[in-house]
């Protein structure tokens, strides 16, 4: 059978984890995003708790993701919670970072203008702070989905959802005919689904980056 | 002027009750701004960045705090919207004592300022200046239509510049954006770090123009800080000269400090050329205008020889067809002329306004090859003349008096200081407030 054969024959199979490793990453990131931002928010303004946000975050990154799998299933057990655990905190990482530096990276003369003409905490925060640090944040994100994508298929190991499954059934029957379109499907599949994220998120970026601060 | 101050001491005077401001038309929309032994000590340095500082600002008043660099002006001035908390002292606004009240509300009845204009680059210009009608709560159209009226107010048309970025702005643009957006919710206070100090020299003399023309309109209590004297003496009402640790060098008039500066700091801040820069505070308007025979470009020629026969003078000025002016016309000129004026002649080729200060007509009397220069109105339309001789005369007059007042100032100050310690000692001696009001 060739490739294009079986693709042919188990679309439905495909098209199902796709939806999954599409649909845990996404999901992942939601989460990763707003505990990462809140991290960057929490710390930004101090030099040692800036610093050792970042550094913990970097810290999970060097772990194998196989093993931070292996290590978190004997704690949650198999399937979904370890896949969306591993997931967040690696794609904690990249956001919480560029939180930190685009929230240090404001211009002090403006959150001085911010105060000055009166604006709370909050307003500073929401309406000055965090819009001019929002393009550093979303290229974060952006690294943070790209890494998750591949960080997802390792899920299949701990018997988690996703385009992981497709490739470790080639690996583990090597040798078999439909052993390398397997391989060749997750694989690519992976591929796809990462440049359709990225699309969108270039669309998020016209859209909620501010005319007035877009490169 | 005593009870005045007196009275102000007191922390009761009601707002706008203070019409001894500068304010020379109109309501006073200011209010009054005092100080009392403000002191602000950075943690981890000993030394106080700004000592004891008190004063009182009239409502209405312009003043500029000027100062070598790192002598408390800009930490001073945040402490009157508390963007730095003051260690000790006490600030009243209009009366009340504003040292303890949430800063929030504080700021939003003090508009601020600052050098690189401060402007939110992810906001367009509208949305930046609605920012503090918005957050206390005006309604859409009320805010709409009050973000025009600030960007006339501020020279700049509202239908080209509404919608822009900051970034898509001048520095001279964004640094009346940035006026126009604290002066947006109409707050009574104006506070200015350097505003214009990054700007270009032309577009800083045309900023402080319109600083000035703004104020002629709103009688705001201005707070300025700059450390060009120059810019100081152009804008104040009065003027403090700070030293260290923001110590009060001198705080008086413009004038004042120029002809009487209190001390050698002083008078090494004012720089060399205090007579010249005198110059810049009186407008060709105040001072003596002449006028001289003028005849236009549609007058035949023989009358332009019979007005110059008739008037006696050696010298005619030729108005255009918009009775601007166009040429010198001597006598010489007009034998030379053989029927026509179109050779004959100088052309003018600088005018002053009758706003122009006495050093811009200075300068151009002293590069003109004749020593006068023609004062044209609002159009461009002749008006008279200046000389050498006229401006001379005025200057001499102008600096006596200066000295006469200066002197008289310091009698005032003394009587002051004598009636006060006298009110003290009855005060005391009878143990009843009532006892000075007898005396
Ligand atoms: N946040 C701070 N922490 C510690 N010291 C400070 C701080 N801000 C200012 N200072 C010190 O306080 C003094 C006064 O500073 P300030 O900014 O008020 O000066 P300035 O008169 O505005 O000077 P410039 O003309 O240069 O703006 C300086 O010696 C400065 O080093
Ligand atoms: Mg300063």
């Amino acid at each position: 059978m060739n490739f294009w054969d079986y693709l042919g024959n188990r679309h439905q199979q495909l098209l199902t984890d796709a939806y999954q490793h599409a649909s845990a990453v996404f999901q992942c990131m939601v989460v990763a995003t707003l505990i990462g931002v809140l991290i960057g928010v929490l710390t930004y303004r101090s030099e040692w708790a800036g610093n050792l946000a970042t550094t913990a975050t970097s810290t999970i990154l060097t772990i194998p993701s196989l093993a931070m799998i292996g290590l978190l299933i004997p704690v949650v057990g198999l399937g979904v919670a370890p896949t969306v655990i591993a997931l967040t905190l690696y794609g904690l990482l990249p956001i919480v970072r560029n939180a930190i530096v685009g929230l240090r990276g404001v211009d002090p003369s403006l959150v001085d203008a911010a105060k000055g003409i009166g604006m709370s905490r909050a307003a500073r925060l929401f309406k000055v702070e965090l819009p001019i640090a929002w393009p550093p944040i979303l290229t974060g994100i952006r690294v943070s989905t790209q890494m998750l994508m591949g960080i997802a298929a390792i899920a299949a190991y701990a018997s988690g959802p996703g385009l992981g499954n497709e490739i470790f059934r080639g690996i583990g029957s090597l040798g078999s005919k439909n052993a390398l379109n397997q391989v060749l499907a997750g694989t690519l599949g992976i591929i796809v689904l990462a440049l359709l994220f990225d699309a969108a998120y270039v669309l998020i970026g016209r859209l909620t980056i501010s005319r007035g601060i877009r490169v | 002027m005593s009870e005045t101050t007196a009275a102000t001491t007191s922390g009761s005077t009601a707002s706008g009750a203070d019409s001894g401001a500068a304010g020379t038309s109109g309501a006073t929309s200011g209010a009054t701004i005092e100080l009392e032994n403000l002191t602000k000590r950075y943690p981890g340095s000993h030394e106080p960045a700004v000592d004891s500082v008190s004063m009182e600002i009239k409502a209405g008043e312009t003043v500029i705090f000027v100062g070598p660099s790192g002598c408390g002006k800009s930490t001073t001035l945040k402490m009157i919207n508390r963007l730095i908390e003051p260690t000790s002292g006490r600030i009243r606004i209009d009366g009340e004592d504003v040292t303890d009240i949430d800063p929030v509300k504080l700021r939003r009845k003090v508009g601020y300022a600052i050098q690189s204009s401060g402007l939110f680059p992810h906001m367009t210009v509208a949305q930046n200046i609605a920012l503090v009608p918005k957050m206390i709560g005006w309604g859409k159209s009320r805010i709409k239509s009050r973000v025009e009226e600030m960007l006339d107010l501020v020279g700049l048309d509202p239908g080209e510049f509404h919608g822009r970025y900051p970034r898509q702005l001048s520095g001279g643009q964004q640094q009346r954006v940035g006026v126009a957006r604290a002066l947006a919710a109409d707050p009574p206070v104006l506070l200015m770090d350097e505003p214009f100090g990054a700007v270009d020299p032309i577009t800083r003399d045309h900023l402080q123009d319109e600083l000035i023309r703004l104020q002629h309109e709103l009688h705001k209590t201005i707070v300025f800080v700059t450390h060009d004297f120059d810019e100081a003496i152009k804008l104040g009402d009065r003027i403090a000269v700070l030293r260290e640790r923001s110590h009060i060098a001198q705080f008086d008039t413009p004038e004042a400090i120029l002809t009487n500066p209190a001390d050698d700091f002083v008078s090494g801040f004012v720089g060399a050329g205090a007579a010249l820069k005198r110059l810049n505070l009186t407008r060709v308007r105040d001072v003596e205008i002449a006028d001289i025979p003028t005849v236009t470009v549609d007058d035949p020629l023989q009358t332009i020889f019979d007005k110059l026969r008739v008037s006696g003078v050696n010298e005619l000025l030729l108005l255009d067809k918009r009775g601007r002016p166009y040429k010198w016309l001597r006598r010489g000129d007009l034998m030379r002329a053989k029927g026509s004026l179109a050779r004959a002649g100088t052309l003018v080729h600088d005018t002053v306004t009758r706003d122009a200060t006495l050093r811009d007509a200075l300068e151009a009397v002293l590069t003109d090859n004749a020593g006068r220069v023609a004062v044209t109105g609002r159009r461009g339309e002749y008006t008279g003349v200046v000389d050498m001789e006229t401006l001379m005369n005025s200057v001499h007059e102008m600096l006596e008096a200066d000295r006469l007042d200066a002197v008289e100032h310091q009698h005032e100050l003394e009587e002051q200081r004598a009636q006060l310690t006298h009110q003290e000692q009855e005060g005391a001696g009878y143990g009843d407030p009532g006892g000075a009001a007898k005396a």
